[in-house]
């Protein structure tokens, strides 16, 4: 045979090649082995073992008054293990579970996706859902029930903006190093108290550690680490009074506010149009996220933060104080209304036409005579004026942690320079006196006013839970008795029969207020007084600021309609609903605390 | 002829077989590893089957010992048309199995005929290539590769069994070459081969099945289908690096029992050994291997004439290209062609077949010195 004879045996050759195979395949294992050794058993540990984010239960937000206002609850979730799924059983499925079979496979054929991770088909299944899909277990393998738990805020859309929502951790947030020990799919609070309390609300997360085979098929619990529930939070909010607060404005825009005076705690935070923080809480959809943000009244706007209007006749309080303060005026000062006011060659106009005749602070107070602070603000100058008004709080952020506010203004001969590079005219002084002009407030900041006349002066923080102490943020140079000049007038403001607050008057309590319109640029020329007429673009805003009781203030609210017309006739009744139902609802809970001694 | 005397066990190859016993052992109890249930504690009955087929084997092995070989020769015609009738009946009424129909059902059993195929094949060409003492010319040449390796190339091929397909291409070119050509006859088929490549290349991709056509993809590129063949070896090499130097030890290891492998106790068995030895337990498994090959390329130098020089030849290569496909797929080196690790994998027809192969080349060897009889 040739092999011999024909050149060099080529069964040796043979040989020769079968060892250069074998040192390829050595110097590869060489190279899996002892080279990548580390970085594969490392992923072959990986591989085998399942880490499982066991969701805290979030603390629960109850009110004031120990009344829960969300749970948690748990519901179940059909989802698929698309390497384990039959895809013939699709279409059974889709009966049972009633979605359409192609969103089902849509789901599943997702291409690059991990064939053993789960894919979840449908959330919050009902009791006959699962009961079927338990029954048939067999008949679907890859077919798997997980276990969730939603946040379900009980009351809706009351106290939306005060309690939030909770929503997935959004792109800045993954990055975020506060954020960084969470699961990414993880909820967190994104609005209100939800969200800047939600590390108190969070809890810790437990872990499973599970081994598994490449089917996702949990073997073994290899470790647990129980999760820590998260901490419940009493809000300062009376759930209560938020309701009827709520109720009132219904179909109204605008914002409420009601604080405790003694400690700046916030009893209830209204801001109309609100949202349900529901459609959140679980993943909002598409659809319900730009119907809910391309709605033209905005309900994802914080109005009682973030609305910015001229105060209007509120403001005379401050021109007020700041007159008795300054010693330009005292009680029995009198001034003369005959309706309006000259100035050079400009009139300035009284709303009442025909004039207060002579009047009083009191009288300038209770019956709201623009002249009369026309006058007083004329020789106190802008700033003055904007020296108490910003003691009060106004012209800044109050400072609460709820989300983000804004300043409103209070103007004064420099800020006017510095921005409109012109000189104050004394005619903006005097408009300024009663709020109208540049000037502009938020409601929470009138709020605050309100609480600081009838607590001797004191600035608080305003705060949403209960309990903390107050943080006075400083306290007004202020005699008292200027105060209580102030406080007695509004309390005439609602009591007397020539009040233009009237409609606040409340048969349960005294409630002292004060009445505020604020013109809506250029309007009055054109249409009467009789705001039913005016399309609802060209209507005042309404404010109503108040107090109650007279004696001992325990609240202190601002309420502002927005294109609400009158102060008096719109923004006045809410006041005094809001108020009442918090003294009943402090009432009830008094006499079932006093039944528990 | 089935005489078995003193003289037959004196010159058995003792070496050869207890190398192929280990080996077995060793699969066996991989296999018991393999398949392990983690959730259950009872185990799956593979490594059972695969005793039992072992000791089938053997008996295999001491049946094709014990006649002289020549007689393969003889029978070769018969068997080889046996062959293709059983690889037609496969393809008409065969079982179907991993995506393909490689199986009769016979009673009870069912096997692979294919696997039988390759050592009548192996048989058929070494008759061929040992009827002359000269290098085979070009016609000869061509007409064996048409008459036998062609046509049951195309019925392996429509099974659809693409690895013994190209096994018996692989074993007729290197034996081809070893038995030596006529220069006019090994340029042609050297220039054939080159121009024919592309054209057959893509015939070959025409007629192979999706399975088939994505592994071909997935070697070239394993980043495109993570959860599919690409998986597959990327799950191998993690088992196999895992291993390290030591390997985790007997029973612990997880890429296999977890099922991160697939065909963990058939074709990629030897990553689970080398997740659980490491790279000194592979190293003495690949060391089994050289021992078996080496011996059986000795045992053709030492054939006492032409037929048992080639058969033997054949049959080691078919070892050799078996192995070096095998743990080089499970290394990421070679394409994931379906094909076992023998001796090793589990799978009863694949197993007794080569015990019979290796019944093969003994005989050859213990019947080497032309004067025993």
């Amino acid at each position: 045979m040739q092999i011999e004879k024909d050149g060099p045996d080529r069964i040796v050759v043979a040989g020769y090649i079968i060892v250069i195979g074998f040192i390829i395949l050595l110097l590869r294992l060489w190279q899996l082995q002892i080279i990548q050794g580390d970085e594969f058993r490392e992923i072959s540990e990986s591989n085998r073992l399942r880490v499982i984010n066991v969701q805290a239960p979030r603390g629960i937000i109850f009110d004031r008054n120990g009344i829960p206002l969300v749970k948690n609850t748990p519901y179940f979730i059909a989802s698929v293990i698309p390497g384990e799924f039959d895809s013939n059983n699709v279409d059974a499925l889709s009966k049972i579970l009633d979605i359409p079979s192609e969103e089902i496979s849509g789901k599943i054929s997702i291409k690059k996706q991990n064939p053993f991770t789960t894919i979840r088909i449908k959330k919050r299944l009902s009791f006959r859902e699962v009961s079927v899909i338990e029954a048939r277990r067999t008949d679907f393998p890859g077919l798997i029930i997980e276990i969730a738990v939603s946040r379900d805020y009980i009351y809706g859309k009351t106290g939306a903006h005060a309690i939030g929502y909770l929503g997935k951790l959004t792109p800045g947030q993954l990055e975020d190093p506060e954020y960084k020990d969470l699961p990414r799919q993880a909820f967190i609070g994104q609005w209100g108290v939800e969200k800047y309390f939600d590390k108190t609300l969070r809890g810790i997360s437990g872990q499973k550690i599970f081994e598994v085979d490449a089917l996702g098929r949990e073997i073994r619990l290899i470790q647990e680490k129980p999760p820590v529930k998260g901490d419940d939070i009493t809000l300062s909010l009376d759930i209560e009074l938020q309701k009827e607060g709520e109720k009132s404005f219904e179909g109204l825009t605008g914002a409420l506010v009601a604080l405790q005076p003694e400690t700046g705690e916030i009893l209830g935070l209204v801001s109309s149009p609100s949202f349900d923080p529901n459609k959140f809480a679980n993943g909002i959809s598409y659809a319900d996220w730009t119907a809910i943000t391309r709605q033209k009244n905005m309900p994802m706007l914080n109005r009682a933060l973030q609305s910015q209007y001229p105060p209007g006749s509120t403001f005379k309080i401050i021109t007020a104080i700041a007159a008795l303060e300054e010693g330009i005026i005292d009680t029995t000062t009198e001034k003369y209304c005959k309706g309006r006011m000259n100035y050079g060659k400009w009139n300035y106009n009284c709303w009442k036409k025909k004039g207060h005749g002579s009047v009083n602070l009191h009288k300038a107070l209770v019956e709201s005579c623009d002249v009369y602070f026309y006058e007083v603000g004329r020789q106190l100058g802008i700033d003055k004026i904007y020296e108490y008004a910003l003691k009060f709080g106004l012209g800044r952020e109050t400072g609460i942690l709820l989300g983000s506010e804004r300043k409103g203004l209070i103007p004064n001969t420099r800020w006017k320079m510095a921005t409109k590079n012109a000189p104050w005219f004394l005619g903006e002084t005097i408009i300024s006196s009663i709020g109208q002009g540049y000037v502009s407030t938020t409601p929470i900041q009138m709020a605050v006013m309100m609480s600081a006349i009838t607590n001797g002066g004191i600035i608080y923080r305003p705060v949403i839970i209960k309990g903390m102490n107050p943080v006075p943020l400083g306290k007004i140079d202020v005699k008292p008795e200027t105060l209580k000049i102030i406080r007695d007038s509004l309390v005439g403001v609602v009591d007397e029969p020539d009040g233009t607050g009237q409609a606040a008057k409340s048969a349960i309590t005294t409630i002292g207020g004060k009445t505020g319109t604020a013109q809506v640029v250029g309007t009055r020329q054109q249409y009467s007084k009789n705001s039913k007429n005016i399309p609802e673009k060209y209507r005042d805003h309404a404010w109503f600021i108040a107090f109650a009781p007279g004696e001992k203030a325990e609240i202190a609210l601002s309420v502002f309609v927005e294109h609400g017309g009158h102060g008096g006739s719109t923004a006045a009744p809410i006041a005094k609903k809001v108020i009442e139902a918090y003294m009943l609802q402090k009432e009830k809970q008094e006499k079932s605390t006093d039944v528990q001694n | 002829m089935f005489r078995i005397d003193r003289t037959l066990i004196r010159n058995f190859d003792w070496l050869i077989f207890f190398t192929v016993i280990a080996i077995s052992v060793i699969g066996i109890l991989t296999i018991f590893s393999a398949t392990r249930q983690p959730m259950e504690s009872t185990q799956s009955p593979f490594y059972i089957k695969q005793i039992i087929w072992l000791l089938l084997g053997v008996l295999g092995l001491i049946v094709f010992v014990s006649f002289d070989y020549i007689w393969l020769s003889r029978i070769s015609v018969p068997m080889y048309i046996a062959g293709l009738i059983f690889l037609l009946i496969v393809l008409i009424s065969g079982k179907t199995g991993m995506g393909a129909q490689r199986w009769i059902g016979l009673g009870p059993i069912s096997f692979q005929p294919s696997e039988f195929f390759k050592l009548i094949f192996i048989i058929m060409i070494s008759r061929h290539f040992s009827s002359v003492q000269e290098p085979i010319g070009i016609m000869s040449l061509l007409r064996i590769f048409f008459v036998f390796v062609f046509l049951p190339f195309m019925l392996l091929v429509k099974q659809p069994d693409l690895g013994t397909g190209l096994v018996i291409i692989i074993i007729f070119i290197a034996l081809s070459l070893t038995r030596g050509l006529q220069k006019k006859a090994l340029i042609l088929t050297v220039i054939i081969g080159f121009v024919s490549m592309p054209f057959l290349g893509n015939l070959m991709w025409e007629r192979l099945e999706d399975y088939q056509k994505s592994r071909l993809i997935a070697f070239v590129e394993p980043g495109v289908d993570p959860s599919g063949i690409g998986y597959h070896i990327k799950q191998s090499k993690v088992a196999i690096g895992a291993g390290e130097f030591s390997g985790k030890g007997f029973l612990k290891g997880t890429q296999g029992p977890f099922r991160f492998l697939p065909e963990k106790h058939t074709d990629f068995i030897f990553a689970v050994f080398a997740e659980e030895w490491g790279f000194i337990g592979s190293l003495f498994l690949l060391s089994l291997y050289f021992l078996l090959i080496m011996r059986g390329l000795d045992t053709a130098r030492k054939a006492k004439d032409d037929f048992g020089k080639i058969l033997a030849l054949g049959i080691t290569f078919m070892f050799s290209i078996y192995f070096f496909v095998n743990v080089g797929m499970t290394l990421g080196i070679m394409p994931v062609v379906g094909i076992p690790l023998p001796f090793f994998s589990y799978g009863g027809t694949a197993l007794l077949s080569n015990y019979i192969s290796l019944g093969v080349l003994i005989n050859i060897r213990t019947r080497r010195f032309a004067l025993f009889y």
